[in-house]
């Protein structure tokens, strides 16, 4: 319970947040690996997405409850517009992975799961704005 | 490598599907960052917003350019990396020369530095891959 934490804290800043950051990125470096190995996106990535996706789902399910609950982003266009992308990732690599079944496959699961954290931070600033 | 070869060059195997990939990341957020700009606060700068619009228009255009990987769709995709270049190069300039033109941000101020100048690479690569994928199919005995 940080500073940050005293005052009634984004709903997109908690564990889950970071949990989705950090495996994203663990699957963005396994699928490197895989990458450059010349292997096709094998069934860790698949589930790591999967995985991921359950936590996107769960973030956007609290910051559901918090909206219900009469908090609201400082951006909300911006918000929405980046929460809604933020669960369409996983899935979107997953359908292009399973379409290249080669090295560049897992090249894709890489980008997309590198591009994901940053959504995820652009989401945390977006609801913050009239927080600070 | 051993994958029967068609008259047609393939634009939409191997790394291309990449980059059709980090094209439609890119037509995302282009898309949604000029629709959310036009909607809410279009008169605060209309040319950098006009442009956000023109850029997702080129990399959705691309994308499907890309995907198509035919004859036509190599062309449309060729013209869109070219004028992408074009736009994030000449767009990027300005906003350094003229900054009160571009008083908010656009996917190609600065070169694409709020991107991680992706937006500065990708047609690049994408010019590459075309040129790439054309020679191999000119130059591949039949």
């Amino acid at each position: 319970m940080t500073a940050a934490a005293t005052t009634t804290g984004s709903p997109a800043d908690g564990a889950l947040a970071v949990a989705a950051i950090v495996l994203s990125l663990l699957v963005a470096v396994w699928a490197l690996v895989a990458a450059l190995r010349h292997r096709p996106p094998d069934r860790m990535q698949f589930i790591g997405l999967a995985v991921l996706e359950l936590l996107l789902l769960g973030l956007a399910l609290v910051t559901a409850v918090a909206l219900a609950g009469g908090e609201r982003p400082g951006e909300p266009g911006s918000f929405f517009g980046y929460l809604v992308t933020l669960v369409c990732l996983p899935p979107l690599a997953a359908v292009l992975a399973r379409m290249e079944p080669t090295r560049w496959g897992s090249a894709i699961v890489c980008a997309v799961c590198l591009v994901t954290p940053v959504v995820v931070v652009r989401l945390q600033q977006t609801w913050e704005v009239l927080g600070g | 490598m051993a994958e029967p070869r068609t008259a047609r060059p393939r634009t939409n195997a191997g790394p291309g599907r990449l980059l059709i990939a980090v094209y439609l990341l890119f037509a995302i957020a282009a898309t949604s960052r000029a629709a959310l700009q036009i909607a809410t606060r279009f008169d605060e700068a209309p040319l950098a917003y006009l442009l956000s619009a023109l850029a997702a228009v080129v990399y959705i255009v691309a994308a499907v350019g890309l995907a198509r990987a035919g004859h036509a769709g190599r062309r449309v995709a060729l013209a869109c990396c070219t004028l992408e270049l074009v736009g994030v190069v000449g767009v990027g300039a300005f906003s350094l020369a003229r900054p009160d033109l571009f008083p908010d941000e656009t996917v190609w101020s600065g070169f694409g530095s709020g991107y991680g100048y992706i937006p500065l690479v990708l047609p690049i690569l994408g010019l590459a891959w075309l040129w790439h994928t054309s020679r191999r199919t000119q130059g591949a005995p039949s």
